[in-house]
């Protein structure tokens, strides 16, 4: 397993204008390593359905590379999304997925099948171009550029340490973060979009 | 004897009423009643129809194409409706976008007794959601479509169209 954070500070010297959709606990940590803001993105939560908002993105900037970060517990609950996104075939969208086999933000109870279920396999049977698999971060560092300059959609299922909380929602601290509100506005005004 | 609808609403007309109001995506499930105009739908040069898998999807699709500039609809049966709860809290009232959704109403009838729970939940749904209404059951109605555009875009908020054609559904 490697730490999201190595995941992240690799990604990030690949990352040039991507736009970057971090999800699920494990992607809390992104801000730390970004170096464009105004090209992270906080597109909400609903049962999984971040994957889907982030396809919708895609399609509607098919000039714009977009990255998702996401989870498997959410991609668990959104199965179908795979399909969606390998029918519509967004040449422009990497999914990356940061598999951390349980649901860390509940106290880290496994996820179904967390140790067995092969979700690169999944998706490029699902029909993405291309699928990858890594738990070691050297081997990851030796793709990512390849990665990042493949057609997609592509899909990488990478193996991370759980980052486990188990206090009371309303103890937890958290970084500041920008809204959602506020992330889209900046892209918005970064791509001028909504400026006429 | 077959009992038929007098008027109807055509996919012709929903069509125009979406370029009038310069949709660019239908996202969608198509289903049995919706046929025809899926196939109009994918007709056209000026507009994508993305298929999604379940209905919760076609929401935060929605979303997306939203925060890319783009004018989309989403386009679904009220069973599935119902399926996207949390998607449409989440992914559309809480995101604060326009957004016009295309209800078929399954189940609804004029003249007799709704038996079907799809129809019977599909208004106290939406108004538990308080997302407002509007009834289309031929081409006459359809400039309620276009009154739906203008009250999502004034309101930054989902507003529905329940297509109750009653006989016809979309097929030929």
């Amino acid at each position: 397993m490697i730490h999201a954070e190595d995941v992240f500070r690799v990604f990030q010297e690949h990352r040039g204008d991507a736009i970057v959709i971090p999800t699920g606990t494990s992607g809390r940590r992104w801000g730390e390593f970004s170096n464009n803001e105004n090209r992270d993105l906080n597109l909400g939560g609903a049962m999984g359905q971040t994957t889907s908002a982030a396809l919708g993105l895609a399609l509607g900037l098919p000039d714009e590379k977009v990255v998702l970060f996401d989870s498997e517990g959410a991609l668990l609950m959104n199965m179908g999304i795979l399909a969606t996104i390998a029918g519509k075939k967004p040449q422009n969208f990497c999914h990356i997925l940061l598999d951390n086999e349980c649901y860390a933000t509940t106290g880290g109870q496994p996820v179904p099948n967390a140790q067995e279920i092969n979700y690169a396999g999944v998706a490029k049977e699902s029909g993405y171009s291309s699928a990858y698999s890594f738990d070691d971060l050297e081997e990851f560092a030796t793709n990512v550029e390849q990665i990042m300059q493949a057609t997609g959609p592509v899909f990488v299922a990478i193996k991370v340490v759980p980052q486990i909380e188990n206090e009371p929602i309303g103890m937890r601290v958290r970084p500041p973060t920008r809204s959602r509100a506020e992330t889209i506005r900046d892209l918005q005004g970064e791509l001028g979009i909504g400026a006429d | 004897m077959v009992t038929e609808q007098a008027a109807v609403l055509s996919p012709e007309a929903m069509v125009e009423e979406f370029q009038k109001n310069g949709v660019t995506h239908v996202v969608t499930i198509p289903d049995s009643e919706t046929n025809y105009l899926y196939e109009l739908m994918k007709d056209q040069p000026w507009l994508d129809v993305v298929p999604a898998s379940r209905e919760g999807e076609t929401f935060a699709i929605a979303l997306g194409l939203l925060v890319a500039g783009k004018t989309p609809v989403v386009l679904i049966q009220n069973t599935g409706m119902m399926e996207s709860g949390d998607s449409i809290r989440g992914m559309v009232l809480d995101a604060g976008f326009p957004l016009v959704m295309v209800v078929g109403y399954r189940g609804w009838n004029r003249h007799g007794v709704i038996t079907d729970t799809a129809a019977r939940y599909t208004e106290p749904f939406l108004n538990a959601f308080r997302i407002n209404y509007y009834l289309v059951e031929q081409d006459a109605d359809s400039a309620r479509i276009s009154t739906a555009f203008e009250e999502a875009r004034a309101t930054k908020r989902p507003v529905a169209i329940l297509v109750g054609d009653e006989y016809h559904g979309f097929n030929r």
